[in-house]
């Protein structure tokens, strides 16, 4: 086994590619937290009384949360406490009027994209994926809008929306996580500054892919965004997003809320690709991505389902959950969560059975490498009125070498007695004998690691769409980049 | 030339001397049995062939095809045409028969300066050698010898053989677990891939698969030497005395 545990130090000698700071002028307000900053977040987006409103409620629930010292200490990570008051909570690029197309967009910022693999120039777009792309805490750019907007389609970043729909936001916003939700998302539904709006009307099967690219660049900022993502009945999106940011010494605050509603007969598949820089070799730095994402499949039939693969941040504290609410819903949750040199995850989901014959599945791959501790946190529920529940989890852990963790924390609570339930749970350690063995094929140490690890994730990734589950699979391989030595 | 030149060879396992002082020399073309009760260091042998890198050697040199051994890594010596079939072989989980072998053939080939084949012409391939070994097609898409009994796992090592074409492959107890009906199935596919040019190395603790491929030297493995070696007969010889008549001639070399 040593020499397992000295191939994967040498693959975690592996660089942060994306780690790069791209140089604009910013925008930002002092650091710091009060009544004053969340009113000039609002007055610097001109929104509408109702959006001040809101954010000034939760910033006064997230207040008294603060002086109670409720930031919540029952997930299974360590961190030094975080001094809400030194952070920025609005940073954006300086531009000096509203864009009317992609070509006034600063060069600069689209350079970073390109970098990035993210071309914003349509006619380099891949062929079926919108994208908007979030740079710090602006939306900068929406691709394939006009297209979209022909059959009904509303793809726009969250400050657009609230211009433009304010009536589908006052109608949608907080309605799965409210703003008294919990600590994180009470900071975030204060403070948010965009993020991506979707709505899909009746009947609508949305013809792309869509996609948001989040960029954090600049420093001592909090990330805060906010994505609402509404199908109407009988409706089914698609919806991908990617995560990124510049190697940075100190912790960065990451705290975005994402909200799914599904009507009658909807279908609303979110997929994540998270790779937040995830500190160096010793723990220094890397992104905290304290995230609430939920989602409420609110209709007969209709159908929620989550993918991620988690390969960044410092610290993941993230549970994609399900609120099951009409009946015959069904909620998916599919995850590999990696963690690797001092990375910590805590991820997992919620599955809530209201309705009657509602379906869940879940199926979480955690793979803990170097000194990495991961952790599956994952709660069903079946309440009363849930006949004929069904749910099945399952739920592996990989670990390579010695020095890392795998932790899991199943709940389970069934008030209906016809809910079947079953949970498979298993934990390995990445064989020397399955290396070697692959390697007496000619196959060479790192492509067998790496193939012993797609092997371990297949369940998740074919629920991926074919770029991303390819995108993933190369990231995963580049994650543990000499940690199998 | 010989194929594989193996000099007063020293392996140690967690600091125990296995292999005491081991000379063999297999040419092209040749079958060799390497007999010997449990713990005479058989496997320790093959593993060390395949390069295995807790098994160290401490003295001696192993060259083949010219080359020396002891330098290359596992994958180099498979690409090289160095092939073992494991006697437990593993599973590998959600990574398909086909894709695998694909994958090994493709790395053996990129190695030797081949294109890479792709997923049209290896398939036809695959399963010609399948049918060879009597395998139903559904092995195709299963995860490598996940869920696979004993024979099937044994069969599958043998498709792995029978693609990759080695010019030496080194048979580390195909024979153990095996009933009589797929140990034949098992010697007629090895059976087939002998011809002039590669080498075997039976590695066995029955004559049982002698009988069946029969090789052209047997040798007798005792307490990490060499202590006799012969032809065919010696197996039947074995077989009859046990290996416990082979032992004054051990005291004797001592």
């Amino acid at each position: 086994m040593s020499s397992t545990v000295n191939q994967i130090n040498d693959l975690t000698q592996q660089e942060y590619k994306w780690g790069f700071v791209t140089s604009i002028d910013e925008d930002r307000l002092p650091p710091g937290l009060n009544e004053e900053i969340v009113r000039a977040i609002a007055a610097k987006k001109g929104e509408p009384e109702f959006m001040v409103e809101w954010r000034l409620k939760a910033y006064r629930h997230w207040a008294s949360l603060e002086q109670k010292h409720a930031e919540p200490t029952w997930a299974n990570v360590k961190y030094p406490p975080i001094d809400y008051q030194a952070l920025s909570y609005y940073s954006a690029p300086k531009q000096k009027k509203e864009l009317k197309s992609l070509d006034e967009v600063d060069p600069e910022i689209l350079d970073t994209y390109s970098k990035l693999g993210i071309p914003l120039h349509e006619q380099k777009l891949l062929a079926g994926v919108a994208v908007d792309a979030v740079f710090d805490s602006v939306s900068v750019a929406t691709t394939f809008k006009a297209k979209l907007a022909e059959v009904g389609v509303i793809f726009c970043s969250f400050s657009e929306a609230v211009k433009n729909h304010p009536e589908l936001v006052k109608k949608y916003l907080g309605s799965v996580v409210p703003y008294t939700d919990n600590f994180f998302a009470t900071l975030n539904s204060a403070v948010f500054s965009d993020g991506s709006f979707v709505y899909v009307p009746k009947g609508v099967r949305c013809p792309m892919e869509l996609s948001t690219y989040f960029r954090i660049n600049a420093q001592n900022t909090g990330q805060f965004e906010r994505t609402l993502i509404i199908a109407d009945e009988g409706a089914h999106v698609s919806y991908l997003e990617g995560c990124t940011a510049p190697i940075r010494d100190e912790n960065q605050l990451h705290a975005a809320v994402v909200e799914l509603i599904a009507h009658d007969n909807a279908t609303i598949k979110y997929s994540t690709v998270q790779n937040w820089y995830p500190g160096d070799k010793e723990g220094k730095g890397g992104i905290y991505n304290f995230v609430t994402k939920r989602g409420k499949a609110l209709g007969k039939n209709s159908k929620i389902s989550w993918t991620q693969v988690e390969t960044g941040s410092a610290i993941t504290w993230k549970y994609p959950s399900c609120i099951l609410q009409g009946d015959n819903s069904v909620g998916e949750f599919y995850s590999v969560a990696l963690t690797n040199n001092y990375q910590q995850a805590d991820t997992g989901t919620k599955m809530i059975h209201i309705g009657k014959n509602t379906k869940s599945t879940v199926v979480s791959k955690g793979i803990s490498a170097g000194h990495g501790q991961n952790t599956y946190r994952g709660m069903v529920k079946i309440l009363k009125g849930a006949t004929g529940a069904r749910n099945y989890t399952q739920c592996d852990s990989l670990l390579i070498g010695d020095k890392c963790g795998a932790h899991t924390f199943p709940y389970i609570e069934v008030k209906n007695a016809s809910a079947r339930m079953e949970h498979e749970a298993s934990t390995s350690k990445i064989g020397e004998d399955q290396i070697f063995y692959l390697q007496q094929r000619g196959i060479s140490k790192e492509e067998a690691v790496s193939m012993i690890i797609n092997g371990f994730c297949k369940a998740v990734f074919k629920e991926l769409p074919m770029e991303f589950a390819v995108e993933a699979q190369k990231l995963l391989s580049i994650s543990l980049e000499g940690s199998v030595g | 030339m010989s194929l594989l030149e193996i000099k007063n060879l020293h392996a140690s396992v967690n600091g125990n001397e296995i292999l005491k002082g081991i000379d063999l020399t297999v040419n092209p073309g040749e079958v060799h049995s390497i007999m010997g009760p449990n713990g005479s260091g058989k496997s320790t042998l093959a593993q060390v062939l395949a390069r295995r890198e807790s098994y160290e050697v401490t003295g001696g040199s192993i060259t083949f095809d010219g080359k020396d051994l002891l330098e290359m890594k596992p994958e180099d010596a498979a690409c090289e045409g160095l092939f073992m079939a494991f006697q437990y072989p593993v599973e590998i989980p959600g990574i398909s028969n086909a894709y695998f072998l694909r994958a090994a053939l493709n790395a053996i080939r990129k190695y030797r300066g081949q294109d890479e084949m792709d997923a049209m012409d290896f398939l036809p391939l695959l399963k010609e050698k399948m049918r060879m070994l009597e395998m139903d097609e559904r092995f195709l898409n299963r995860p490598v010898n996940e869920g696979f009994s004993g024979g099937e796992k044994k069969r599958n090592e043998i498709v792995q053989m029978a693609v990759l074409e080695p010019k030496l492959a080194v048979l580390d107890e195909t024979d153990s677990g095996l009933d009589i009906d797929a140990l034949k199935i098992v010697a007629k596919g090895v059976n087939a891939m002998r011809d002039k040019k590669r080498s075997m190395v039976l590695v066995t603790h029955y004559q049982r698969l002698l009988d069946y491929i029969v090789p052209d030297f047997v040798h007798v493995l005792v307490n990490g030497r060499i202590v006799k070696s012969g032809g065919p007969e010696l197996a039947l010889e074995l077989e009859q005395k046990g290996y416990s008549w082979t032992e004054p001639e051990l005291v004797g070399k001592r």
